[in-house]
């Protein structure tokens, strides 16, 4: 089913916000829901996307390698984005990562077994006095985890694994 | 005309508009600054820094507005901090700029320094070697020795396909966006995107197919370096290995100026053959660009399949033969049939040729006739675009702009005309009213301000209404200049012949006609469709009629009984038959005597443009062994009917032509060989500026004056009223349609447009084929005039639902409107049980 | 002294719409849509001497002013991106006193003839949005955005609108590229937001921190503004206080506040006990400030710090001691800059990766002193030339790391490499 379709309501209230005219402004939030419906977003989204906005399905694709936030390929089901810029990282970011790299048995950028987790490393969050943190980015959103300890965060994920299974 | 500004570059002094950008103003000046983002023809980006020099404006006293001078009275002149980029900064009133000092030099040195971190230095095995800017500024601006580290170079895709024609060398590519700015901001095709970010940025296309433009070619020679390249010509030889011959494109009516590079080759015994096709600027016709058509579409000249020696029907049975014994069959029969000779030649001739056709009819009372399914040229001739007096050449398309109105009926340019295309969306862009009035929904209508769409039979009425009423006859009636394109979308001979006179009525009764950039124009199937329109050439009301009356014919440049023009009735006494052509088409299959003619890029000639300019090609290759060109045939023929012909060269023939008509007057080879200077500068050593398009050396070519222009009284036509066929309830109306690709003989042969080509299909609307059982990709039966074809199904929301596309060209019968049925094919019982699993 | 942006660290709930009303919320705004005119407001503003917080410190009012009045529609754009490291002072401001920057917005809009304004949020903001989305609705019922507002012709919508990870739309003109549904990238200037902005008209783009300032400064006056602060830079500013202190966090300060008071009174000093080495005081793309008795005496102002061959930027502070070296230091910047560089333009997509070569190699100790030498040498060769102030930002702490901490590179590295390994090295080069 199309975006059009399926979210008529969202995808009538992203356009509104631009000038009818310049309905090309409407691309990234469109992502985003093509992002939330799919997990991440399909060639499908692309070109329903770029019909809708009358632009060429390139110019819609374009903006996926160049915005971190978007993805065009399934991976984990939670991101968890770790924060190992300069100033976390004077706050013990990087090594907060090794420890959650051994703990989950995977190196950064790389996806649990389960499929559960895909591990980052990223830049600045705007969290700088709460390091160690990262942020966890699913279909529908993200948040922030901040002041974070290893045994806090397997914590996290644990529940995160079990709240996957009772909906499955 | 702008505000001229006098500063100095360089130490020279230097007046040019205000406004102009500093890089321009150089070139102008012969200072060439070194560029890879900026493009003469694009808006600049200034991104890639290459283009650095030191600026410097004088001092102003802030309370009088004046310069402050120094001691020596000169004013003052403060340079900034930074180095500026020539591309992006526009010159000003006693501006000095340094392109060459010892500051510039070491920025210019650190951006081709930072491009050759990512670049390979693969030059002896690159294509542009050659000819690449970046190759050449290296030696000029670029350091001595690397500082970079090999190993820590990315390594990327070499060979990465962006289209069936384009591909991509990702190691090579420096991140300029030329590609993705033409294919935007010239092509209107924004199939080429960035992908990624940073040092990771690459060139992709998502659209489907990969590279979805006709103008796809001209990014490889805008391109700065090696990164794109032709699937045609890549590996295929060294640019410096080439030689070059001007040539005019013979796919369409919009006459591009081309280039023929070629090399001797020891892989073909030692022969030149031709490598590649290339633009050559002509301003007022093509600027510095192709389409596809023309540049990939030249095989056939190699084709194994070519025609190369005379053959006569001996037992039923086509034979070789001598050329001597041919054309004396031919000539004997030719003179008895006198009056009932009927000679049959096409728009894919040359003036050249079509003139001895013609001679040769009129000399025994026989008849000429133009092999054509639109009409229309006497009118233009009468009322066609005139030319501005002050260009020698003609007129041109990229002088419209706000205060001209632009009209486009029944034809649908991105494919059949695909430069006008371009120029046509460029007017508009710079304020041109466009009106498109055609039945179905075409990729110019994005620009148009007025997009009229007609019911298939109301094209007539359409045009006299367009000329008078609402938002559109007003724009048409009020402005400087007018011109109205019109073609045969949808039509036959009969019906765009009336389009056409209705358009020229149109132009006439509201002054516009011999006005210069203003008049009609003819959107023809073929290149010379013009040229013979201006030789007195005329299409047969009823060529069927014409072929069954004559004693004997001769057909020159046209396969009609491949297109379905003509058909050999059964029990019908059929007329000899004679025959010149480039391959062994339907028509030629049927001859008593075939003639092997050569392809237009081994001779030379000219042809006359849909604007009416004519135009010198000249022979790029040495001619097939066998083969003559068709001027020199009919030559041959004719000394056999005691008729005197020049056959021995064209610029002969071309005189004796302009001789006889007034039309030509004063028109020679050398005449049309001439050449003005031009704007953009392209194709001298500074390659990165214009790109490798070709600098015109040979001849921009002249346009014919019209009736119109001349004062000459002008009496049209009556306006001929056709029962036009229109679509019915439960009947369905195939009516023709040209698409940029077809089968043509001079594409079928590419293997290079192959899929561009695809299969023969039928476009219906969806709820047409809906009712009809049938679905898009699904094959059906096609019945036209009683003849079936396997066609494959497409849908278009955009077209009326009593109506089924049928292309031209695409060995379906179709000429013009006729009925037409649609079958699903019953299903075959292994595709059942296929279902049934 | 009360705080004027972090105020809801004395009154907890203004984030909710009638506290935020009973503590004088939307009365600025009303005052000037009712009594002034847009060039009065404008005139206050320059008058306050307010000068932008998003890191250039341009004067607001004098921003405005260039406004171009014959093109029209007018934007405003809120920068709410903040993804300079170090920095996290508009996202507390948004998500604490969300109607004071949302009044803000407003002030701006009117003073500029804006009838839509856009907030560009970081797209890690996402809750955030969410939660000015349903402020802006609030204001929508409350009458406080609309058509025809306070009974005036004046009409104001706001809309949010999400970036998605690119801190290069930080940067104005790639922002607007960005809300044009285009790849952030920044565009040449001139023509300037002011002439040539969102959908090619007039706009101006301020900082979230910059606009919340507005509402306080229109109810107060400029005169009132102005006791706080100093000549060269007037009123409060809060300074991200991050890197090895104890206790890090936002702290709302007048300029000319020293290192040493941010530092130790309310940073608690650094961790460990340990002296200050380094300071980077306006993010990754800070100069490094060699620190010492002297400038712990500094007083943050635009000028003071400017002369320490620094510049303020967004006061985003990081602390660096002695435990930390100077070389990873800038290895963290250098690859902050690579993988944020657009690619639009040459030297910045070339240079940060082949600077980010040359230290990896430098951290990893197979580097010489040519190497460090190169390194100064290719940041330099950057500087001045890139299209826009991110390529000019990485070359930062390059340069003035290596200058300050030269004896550090000098240890870290041989002084050439082992014959063997160096042929090889070298042999790879390309000639
Ligand atoms: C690379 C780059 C990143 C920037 N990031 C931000 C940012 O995150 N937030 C911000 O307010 N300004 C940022 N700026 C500054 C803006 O371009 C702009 O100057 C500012 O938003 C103007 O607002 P102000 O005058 O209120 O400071 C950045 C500039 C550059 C060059
Ligand atoms: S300096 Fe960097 S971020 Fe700025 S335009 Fe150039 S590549 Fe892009
Ligand atoms: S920046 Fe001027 S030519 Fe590229």
């Amino acid at each position: 089913m199309s975006l059009a379709e399926k979210y008529p309501e969202e995808v009538k209230d992203i356009l509104s916000r631009y000038p009818a005219e310049f309905k090309r402004s409407a691309v990234m939030p469109l992502l985003y829901l093509a992002q939330r419906n799919d997990g991440y977003i399909t060639k499908a989204a692309m070109q329903e996307i770029a019909d809708m906005l009358e632009i060429g399905v390139t110019d819609v694709g374009a903006l996926i390698g160049f915005y971190t936030l978007y993805h065009d390929k399934k991976e984990g089901k939670y991101r968890m984005q770790v924060c190992t810029d300069l100033p976390c990282a004077l706050r013990g970011a990087d090594e907060f990562m090794n420890a959650l790299c051994s703990n989950l048995g995977i190196k950064v950028g790389e996806t649990t077994a389960d499929g559960l987790i895909t591990l980052e490393a990223v830049t600045c969050l705007a969290a700088c006095d709460k390091a160690p943190m990262f942020q966890i980015q699913k279909a529908d959103g993200l948040e922030y985890h901040e002041n974070m300890t290893v045994d806090r965060t397997m914590e996290l994920v644990q529940a995160l694994r079990e709240a996957g299974q009772e909906v499955s | 005309m702008a505000k001229q500004v006098t500063l100095t570059i360089d130490g020279r002094q230097i007046t040019a508009p205000e406004g102009m950008l500093i890089v321009d103003a150089a070139k102008m000046a012969n200072i060439d600054i070194p560029v890879f983002c900026y493009h003469p023809k694009m808006e600049p980006v200034g991104m890639c820094r290459m283009c650095l020099v030191e600026v410097g404006r004088p001092m102003m006293d802030r309370t009088t507005g004046k310069p402050l001078l120094d001691d020596n009275g000169q004013p003052k002149i403060q340079f900034g901090p930074k180095l500026e980029t020539a591309c992006t900064n526009p010159i000003s009133e006693g501006m000095v700029v340094l392109t060459s000092s010892e500051k510039a030099r070491a920025g210019q040195h650190s951006t081709v320094e930072f491009l050759l971190t990512s670049h390979p230095l693969d030059c002896p095995v690159c294509d542009k070697g050659g000819e690449c800017p970046l190759q050449n500024l290296t030696m000029g601006y670029g350091p001595g020795k690397s500082r970079f580290l090999y190993d820590e170079k990315m390594h990327l895709a070499k060979h990465y396909p962006l289209g069936d024609l384009i591909v991509l060398d990702q190691e090579r590519c420096i991140q300029c966006a030329r590609c993705i700015r033409f294919q935007d901001e010239i092509a209107g095709d924004p199939v080429l995107g960035f992908d990624e970010r940073g040092r990771s940025t690459q060139i992709v296309s998502l659209s489907e197919p990969g590279f979805d433009s006709v103008f796809s070619g001209n990014t490889t020679d805008i391109c700065p370096v090696g990164a794109l390249t032709t699937r045609d010509f890549r590996f295929a030889a060294r640019p410096w290995e080439l030689e070059n011959q001007p040539s005019i494109c013979s796919q369409c009516p919009v006459g591009c100026n081309t280039t023929f590079n070629t090399r001797r080759e020891a892989m073909s015994d030692g022969k030149i053959v031709l490598k590649r096709v290339m633009p050559r600027q002509n301003e007022e016709v093509n600027e510095i660009w192709l389409c596809d058509k023309g540049r990939f579409g030249y095989h056939y000249v190699e084709s194994p399949e070519r025609l190369n020696r005379p053959q006569v029907r001996k037992e039923g049975k086509l034979s070789r033969s001598t050329w001597e014994a041919a054309a004396q069959q031919a000539g004997e029969a030719f003179a008895r049939a006198k009056s009932n000779l009927l000679v049959i030649g096409s728009g894919r001739l040359s003036n050249e040729d079509l003139f001895n056709l013609k001679t040769l009819a009129e000399q025994v009372g026989g008849k000429a006739v133009l092999y054509s399914e639109m009409g229309g040229g006497d009118l233009t001739t009468l009322v066609g675009v005139g030319s501005p007096a002050a260009e020698i050449h003609g007129s041109n398309l990229g002088r419209l702009g706000k205060g001209s109105t632009i009209v486009v009926v029944a034809s649908d340019l991105y494919e059949e005309a695909p430069i006008w295309y371009l120029r046509i969306k460029q007017a508009a862009q710079r304020g041109a009213n466009l009106i498109v009035a055609n039945p179905r929904a075409t990729k110019l209508d994005r620009y148009a301000s007025v997009v009229v769409r007609y019911a298939y039979g109301d094209e007539i009425k359409t045009v006299q209404d367009l000329a008078h009423k609402g938002k559109a006859g007003e724009a048409f009636l009020q402005a400087e200049n007018a011109v109205v394109f019109f073609g045969g979308d949808g039509l036959g001979l009969e019906a765009s012949t009336a389009v056409a006179n209705a358009c020229a009525r149109a132009l006439t009764e509201a002054g516009h006609a011999g006005k210069p950039n203003s008049g009609l124009i003819g959107v023809w199937p073929r290149a010379n469709d013009q040229g013979a329109w201006e030789l007195g050439l005329r299409p047969a009301d009823d060529l069927q009629a014409e072929f069954d009356k004559a004693e004997a014919v001769y057909i020159a440049g046209a396969d009609p009984f491949g297109d379905g023009a003509l058909t050999v009735k059964s029990g019908k006494r059929k007329p000899f038959l004679a025959v010149q052509e480039l391959f062994d088409t339907e028509t030629a299959q049927l001859a008593d005597v075939v003639f092997p003619a050569q392809a237009y890029s081994e001779r030379e000639g000219t042809y006359i443009s849909g604007e009416r300019r004519v135009q010198r090609f000249h022979q790029a290759i040495p001619a097939l062994e066998g083969a003559k060109p068709d001027y020199a045939i009919t030559s041959l023929v004719a000394q056999h009917m005691n008729i005197l012909l020049e056959g021995t060269s064209a610029s002969v023939v071309f005189e004796i032509m302009a001789a006889d008509s007034p039309v030509f007057e004063g028109l020679s080879y050398e005449r049309l060989a001439q050449v003005v200077p031009q704007w953009p500068i392209v194709g001298r050593a500074d390659m990165y500026y214009g790109g490798t398009t070709y600098h015109n050396r040979s001849g921009m070519g002249i346009q014919l004056s019209s009736a119109a222009q001349r004062g000459d009284k002008i009496d049209l036509p009556k306006q001929p009223k056709p029962a036009s066929l229109r679509p019915q309830e439960n009947k369905l109306l195939a009516v023709p349609v040209t698409r940029l690709y077809d089968c043509g003989i001079t594409l079928a042969t590419s293997p290079l447009l192959k899929a561009r080509i695809g299969e023969p299909s039928i476009t219906l609307h969806p709820s047409a084929a809906a009712k009809l059982g049938v679905q898009a990709g699904q094959h059906v039966s096609l019945t036209l005039d009683g003849a079936s074809e396997d066609v494959l199904v497409k849908v278009d929301d955009t077209i009326a639902t009593g109506v089924v596309l049928v292309p031209r060209s695409m060995g379906l019968p179709i000429v013009s409107p006729t009925e037409a049925t649609v079958k699903a094919p019953a299903p075959s019982p292994k595709s059942k049980t296929a279902a049934a699993r | 002294m009360a705080p004027i942006l972090l105020r809801h660290n004395n009154i907890p709930d203004i984030a909710k719409l009638d506290v935020y009303q009973k503590n004088g919320g939307f009365e600025a705004f009303r005052k000037v849509v009712t009594q002034m005119k847009p060039a009065e407001v404008t005139d206050v503003v320059k008058a306050s001497g307010l000068r932008g917080r998003g890191g250039a410190g341009f004067p607001t009012g004098m921003k405005w002013s260039f406004i171009d009045n014959k093109s029209w529609p007018h934007y405003v754009v809120a920068n709410a991106d903040e993804s300079e490291p170090g920095t996290f002072k508009d996202r507390e401001i948004m998500e604490s006193n969300p109607f004071q920057f949302l009044e803000g917005v407003a002030i701006a809009s009117y003073a500029t003839g804006a009838n839509a304004a856009y907030v560009y949020l970081r797209g890690e903001f996402h809750p955030i949005a969410e939660t000015l989305n349903q402020k802006i609705r609030e204001m929508e019922k409350a009458g406080f955005l609309g058509d025809k507002l306070f009974g005036s012709e004046y009409g104001l919508r706001i809309y949010t609108h999400l970036g998605a990870g690119a801190y290069i739309c930080g940067e104005e003109t790639a922002m607007l590229e960005s809300i044009e549904g285009k790849r952030g990238m920044p565009r040449i200037r001139p023509p300037f937001p002011a002439v040539h902005g969102l959908y090619g008209k007039p706009t101006v783009v301020n900082n979230v921190e910059t606009l919340t300032n507005l509402p306080m400064i229109l109810a107060n006056g400029a005169d009132w503004y102005k006791t706080m602060g100093t000549p060269d830079s007037a009123g409060v500013k809060v300074f991200s206080l991050s890197g090895r202190v104890r206790k890090p966090g936002n702290y709302e300060l007048p300029f000319g506040t020293t290192f040493r008071q941010l530092i130790y009174d309310h940073g608690a000093g650094v961790q460990e006990g340990r002296p200050v080495k380094a300071i980077m005081a306006a993010g990754a793309s800070s100069s490094i400030i060699l620190v010492n008795e002297k400038v712990l005496d500094t007083p943050m102002d635009y000028a003071s710090v400017r002369a320490l061959g620094a510049d303020l930027g967004s006061a985003s502070v990081i602390v660096i001691d002695d435990t930390v070296p100077l070389d990873w230091v800038i290895n963290k910047t250098i690859h902050f800059f690579r993988h944020e560089s657009c690619g639009k333009c040459t030297p910045c997509r070339e240079g940060t990766y082949w600077m980010s070569t040359i230290i990896e190699r430098i951290e990893h100790d197979h580097a010489t002193q040519a190497d460090v030498e190169l390194l100064l040498n290719v940041a330099k060769q950057m500087q001045n030339k890139c299209l826009c102030p991110l390529g000019e930002f990485s070359t930062m702490a390059v340069v003035t790391g290596i200058e300050h901490f030269r004896p550090e590179f000098d240890a870290k590295v041989t002084e050439e490499l082992p014959g063997a390994e160096r042929e090889a090295a070298e042999s790879k080069a390309v000639g």
